[in-house]
C-alpha cells in the first residue's frame, strides 16, 4: 500500500501536466487526449454509438478519446459546447438531427453551418407503425382511413415538432393529405409512444425500426412502410414508401462527427480520416448491425449538404404546418 | 441456454459478486451514519455505476439500499438518532428498549425481521411483476393519469401528519416540475433564456440538496452536544429471535405484505411503509398500551415492512416505469442508462437481465445476516469519526455527484439552493418527501392529462370510459372523499352529542 501511493501521485501529476501543457502543440496532431461530446444522456442509442466510435478513433489516433455527455436543453447544451470549443481538434462531438430543427424553433442560433463536418456515420429512416390487431394492413389502408375520417386517427412518436413528427407530416404532405387531419400526441420517447399504441391510446406511431424492434418482434406492433429508398436491414419485408405508394419521401434521423468551425486544415483531414477508418472497421459494423442502427457513410462535404437539405425541408414543413411562426 | 441459467451465470461472476459485497459494505456504512439516508446512498452510487455493465450497476444499487435501510436502525436504537427516515418510525421504541438493557434483542429483531420482510417482498416481486407486465400493456395515458393522481394523493395523505403542510410541499414539487420545455407543447417555461434550465431542474442535484445538504446545514447550526453510547456491552444478537417469530407470526406476515403493497404504491415507499406498519401493529396488538415503552412487537412488524417495501417499490418501477419511492426514482434512471428500459418490454427484451436482478435481490437479503452482524459489532468504531470531519466530506461527495450528472456547474448551484430550501422546510416541519414526488410525477401528471385530452378531443368523460381508468378514477375520488366524510360525520356527532 505504502509503495503504491507515491506512484499513483506521480502518475496523477504527470497526467495533469500533460492536460494543461500547450507546449506540445507544434508536433503532429494529436498530442493529447481528445474530448468527444455527446449532447444526449449516457446509455441511449446516440451515446452507445459515440462510445463505440470513440474507442475506434482512439485506436487510429493513438491518443485517448474521452466521451463526455453534456445533456440538457433538449440537446442544445451539448451541441453548443462543440460549436463554442477552441478549434484545435481536441474537442469534437457527435451531432444529431436536432441541430437542423432547433434554430427554427428559436432554441439556439446554431445550425449545421456552425460546425466543421468530419463524417456522417448513421441514418435511421422513419417508418410508420400501427397496432398488430389494427385493420390497417398496408400504408394505403391507413391513408384511406385518414382521408375518410379527418381528425379521428391520432399519431405519436416524439415531442411536438420533433423529428418523427416532421417525418410523418412530410410523408402525408407528399401524398397529398393535409397533415393537420392527423392530430399529433406528444410523447417523451418513442418507447412511450409505442406502449401507448399497444394500449390503444394512439393509432399511428412514427419512428425508426430499431426503436420499434422489441414490440414488432413480440407481435404487438406492425410496421407498414419505411420512408427510405431501401428496405431496412432489421425488417426487409416492410415495403419502402416508394414501392408501396409511388410517393417519394425520405426522412430519418442522422448522427455524425463534427468539430468547431475554423479547424486547421491538417487537423481536419487527420480527424476526418480517423472517423472514416473507424466507420469502416469491422467492430463498428458489428456493433451497428447488432443494435439495428442504419450504417450510412457521408464524407464531410456530403454530410454538410445532407444537413442543409434536411434543414431546408424541416423549416418549410414546420412553417407550413404551423409548428413555428 | 434459457434465461434463468443465463441470469445465474450473469450474477455468479466474480466481478458482480465483488461489486455486491463492496456495495453491501458501502450501504451499511452510509445507512449507519446518522443523517445519511438510503436515498443518499443510492444517489451517490449513480456516478460510480456509469462505468459498470448493467447487472453489476443495478446490483450495486439494490444491495446498497437494502443494507442502508437496515443499518439505519442501528444509530436509531442505540442513540435515538435514526439513520434513515424509515427507521425514524420506531427509533423511540428501540431506544426505550436499549435503556432497558435489551439492545441486542432490538437490534437482532431489526436485522432478522428486515431479512424476512425483504425475502417475502422479493418473492412477491418475482411472481407478481411478470403477470403485472401483461396488465401494464393495457395502460394508456388515461390509466397513467389516474395512477399518478393516486400516487400524489397518497403522498400527502400518508407522508405527513399535517395535511396542509404535505399539500404545500407537494405543490412546491409540482411547480419545480413545470420548469423547462419538456412539456407537451415543447414551450419553454421559467427558463429565463438559460439553456441549462431548458431541460428542467435535474432531479438528482435537487434530491441531494433536499436530503443531504439540508442535513449538513442542520448539523452546522446545531448546538446540541454529541450523544454518548448508552450501553457498552453486547450480548448475542440472534438469541431470542426464533421465539419472537413464533410469538408474532401475524405481525411479520402483515408487515411484509403491507410493506410490499405500500412500497408498490407510487409515492409511498419504505419510509411511509414503516410508519403505517407501526400504526397498524399498534392498532391490532393485544397489548397496545405497551407501545412506546420499549415493546418489540412494533419493531418486528415495521422492520419487516420497511425492507419488504424496498422490493415492492420495484414492481411499478420495473413494470410501469413509475418510481415507488425516491430510491427507485434514481434506480429507474440507472436502468435507462444501462438500456434496461423499464416497462413491459423489460421482460421481453433480454429477460435474463431482469432475472439476474431478482437473484441479486435474494442475495442482498441473505447477505444482510452476516454483514448486519458485523455492522452492529463494529458500529462503535464508526461512531468515533468526528462529525465535524465527516460532514465536510459528505458535502464534497454531494458536490461531485451533482456535477457528474450533467457535467454542469449549474447543477451544483441547484443542489445548494435546494439544500437551503430543504433545511428551511424541515425546520418549519414541512415534509420534504412530497417535494421530490411532485417534481418526479409532475411531468407525468401534465403529459398524461394533456395527451389524454388530445386523444379524446377534449372530452373529460374519456378519463372514465376505459375499464381500468374508470376504476382507478373512482378509487381516487373515493380516497379524496374519505377525510371529508369523516370530518363531516365527526362534526355531526359533536353537534348531536
Amino acid at each position: 500500500m505504502a509503495s503504491v501511493f507515491p506512484r499513483f501521485l506521480a502518475a496523477l501529476f504527470a497526467l495533469a501536466a500533460l492536460a494543461i501543457s500547450p507546449a506540445f502543440a507544434d508536433g503532429v496532431f494529436p498530442q493529447r487526449p481528445i474530448k468527444l461530446v455527446v449532447p444526449w444522456g449516457a446509455g441511449g442509442g446516440t451515446d452507445a454509438i459515440a462510445r463505440t466510435l470513440g474507442l475506434l478513433i482512439e485506436r487510429d489516433l493513438g491518443k485517448p478519446v474521452n466521451v463526455m455527455n453534456i445533456t440538457g436543453g433538449s440537446g442544445v447544451m451539448g451541441h453548443q459546447t462543440v460549436a463554442m470549443a477552441a478549434p484545435d481538434g481536441y474537442t469534437i462531438g457527435l451531432i444529431t438531427a436536432e441541430i437542423t430543427m432547433m434554430h427554427h424553433q428559436g432554441l439556439t442560433k446554431l445550425s449545421g453551418d456552425s460546425y466543421t463536418t468530419l463524417g456522417l456515420v448513421n441514418i435511421d429512416p422513419a417508418a410508420v407503425q400501427v397496432r398488430a390487431d389494427s385493420p390497417y394492413k398496408t400504408i394505403q389502408d391507413l391513408v384511406a382511413a385518414i382521408k375518410a375520417n379527418p381528425g379521428k386517427l391520432k399519431a405519436s412518436g416524439t415531442a411536438r415538432g420533433g423529428s418523427w413528427h416532421l417525418s410523418l407530416y412530410g410523408m402525408l404532405k407528399a401524398m397529398g393529405v393535409d397533415p393537420l387531419t392527423v392530430p399529433w400526441v406528444p410523447s417523451m420517447s418513442n418507447n412511450a409512444a409505442l406502449l401507448d399504441l399497444v394500449a390503444g391510446g394512439v393509432d399511428i406511431v412514427a419512428g425508426s425500426h430499431p426503436e420499434a424492434r422489441a414490440l414488432i418482434d413480440a407481435g404487438k406492433v406492425r410496421s407498414l412502410a419505411i420512408m427510405d429508398d431501401e428496405p431496412s436491414k432489421l425488417f426487409p419485408k416492410v415495403p419502402t414508401l416508394k414501392s408501396a405508394t409511388g410517393t417519394h419521401w425520405e426522412s430519418g434521423v442522422f448522427r455524425g462527427i463534427a468539430a468547431p468551425k475554423g479547424l486547421p486544415k491538417a487537423v481536419e483531414e487527420r480527424l476526418a480520416a480517423a472517423v472514416k477508418t473507424a466507420y469502416e472497421s469491422p467492430e463498428f459494423k458489428q456493433f451497428m448491425d447488432s443494435r439495428g442502427f442504419g450504417r450510412v457513410w457521408r464524407d464531410p462535404k456530403a454530410f454538410a449538404d445532407h444537413m442543409a437539405k434536411v434543414d431546408a425541408e424541416s423549416g418549410a414543413l414546420m412553417k407550413s404546418t404551423g409548428l413555428v411562426k | 441456454m434459457d434465461p434463468v441459467h443465463t441470469a445465474f451465470a450473469l450474477v455468479f461472476d466474480p466481478y458482480v459478486l465483488v461489486v455486491i459485497l463492496a456495495s453491501a459494505f458501502y450501504g451499511l456504512f452510509i445507512g449507519a451514519i446518522p443523517g445519511l439516508t438510503a436515498t443518499m446512498a443510492t444517489a451517490l452510487l449513480v456516478p460510480v455505476t456509469f462505468f459498470m455493465p448493467p447487472i453489476p450497476a443495478v446490483a450495486a444499487i439494490v444491495t446498497a439500499t437494502a443494507m442502508a435501510i437496515f443499518s439505519g436502525d442501528i444509530p436509531g436504537a442505540l442513540m435515538r438518532i435514526p439513520g434513515t427516515p424509515a427507521s425514524a418510525a420506531y427509533a423511540d421504541e428501540a431506544y426505550a428498549m436499549t435503556k432497558k438493557g435489551q439492545a441486542e434483542l432490538v437490534l437482532g429483531a431489526g436485522l432478522v425481521f428486515s431479512v424476512i420482510g425483504g425475502l417475502i417482498g422479493t418473492t412477491i416481486l418475482v411472481f407478481a411483476a411478470p403477470s403485472l407486465a401483461e396488465v401494464a400493456l393495457k395502460f394508456s395515458s388515461f390509466e397513467y393519469f389516474w395512477l399518478v393522481v393516486l400516487g400524489l394523493t397518497c403522498a400527502i395523505f400518508i407522508a405527513s401528519d399535517n395535511l396542509a403542510k404535505g399539500f404545500a410541499s407537494l405543490t412546491l414539487g409540482l411547480l419545480v416540475a413545470t420548469v423547462g420545455m419538456e412539456n407537451p407543447a415543447a414551450y419553454p417555461r421559467y427558463t429565463f433564456d438559460r439553456p441549462e434550465l431548458a431541460g428542467g431542474i435535474t432531479l438528482i442535484p435537487m434530491l441531494v440538496g433536499l436530503f443531504a445538504v439540508s442535513e449538513i446545514l442542520r448539523f452546522a447550526v446545531s448546538t446540541a452536544p454529541t450523544l454518548k453510547l448508552e450501553q457498552d456491552r453486547f450480548g448475542s444478537i440472534f438469541r431470542g429471535q426464533w421465539k419472537l417469530l413464533k410469538q408474532y407470526p401475524m405481525a411479520t406476515v402483515r408487515g411484509s405484505l403491507l410493506g410490499t403493497a405500500v412500497g408498490a404504491l407510487p409515492g409511498a415507499g419504505a419510509d411511509i411503509a414503516a410508519w403505517i406498519s407501526y400504526a397498524v401493529s399498534k392498532k391490532f396488538s393485544k397489548t397496545p398500551e405497551k407501545f412506546g415503552t420499549g415493546h418489540v412487537e412494533g419493531i418486528v412488524e415495521s422492520g419487516a415492512a420497511n425492507n419488504s417495501a424496498l422490493s415492492g417499490a420495484w414492481i411499478p418501477a420495473l413494470v410501469f416505469g413509475i418510481p415507488g419511492d425516491s430510491i427507485t426514482a434514481i434506480a429507474i434512471g440507472v436502468l435507462y442508462l444501462k438500456n434496461m428500459n423499464p416497462g413491459p418490454t423489460i421482460f421481453m427484451e433480454n429477460p435474463q437481465n431482469i432475472y439476474a436482478v431478482f437473484i441479486v435481490f435474494f442475495i442482498a437479503q441473505l447477505l444482510m445476516l452476516p454483514l448486519g452482524w458485523i455492522a452492529i459489532k463494529t458500529y462503535k468504531q464508526v461512531l468515533k469519526v468526528p462529525r465535524n470531519v465527516l460532514m465536510p466530506l459528505i458535502l464534497l461527495f454531494c458536490t461531485v455527484g451533482a456535477f457528474a450528472i450533467n457535467n454542469s456547474v449549474f447543477d451544483i448551484g441547484v443542489m445548494l439552493a435546494f439544500g437551503v430550501l430543504g433545511w428551511l422546510l424541515e425546520a418549519n416541519r414541512f415534509p420534504v418527501a412530497p417535494v421530490i414526488l411532485g417534481a418526479v410525477l409532475g411531468h407525468m401528471l401534465e403529459e398524461n392529462f394533456i395527451t389524454s385530452m388530445i386523444k379524446a378531443d377534449g372530452n373529460v368523460w374519456s378519463f372514465f370510459e376505459r375499464p381500468i381508468a374508470g376504476t382507478l378514477g373512482v378509487v381516487t375520488l373515493l380516497v379524496w372523499m374519505v377525510p371529508i366524510v369523516l370530518r363531516l360525520s365527526r362534526k355531526g356527532r359533536v353537534a348531536h352529542g
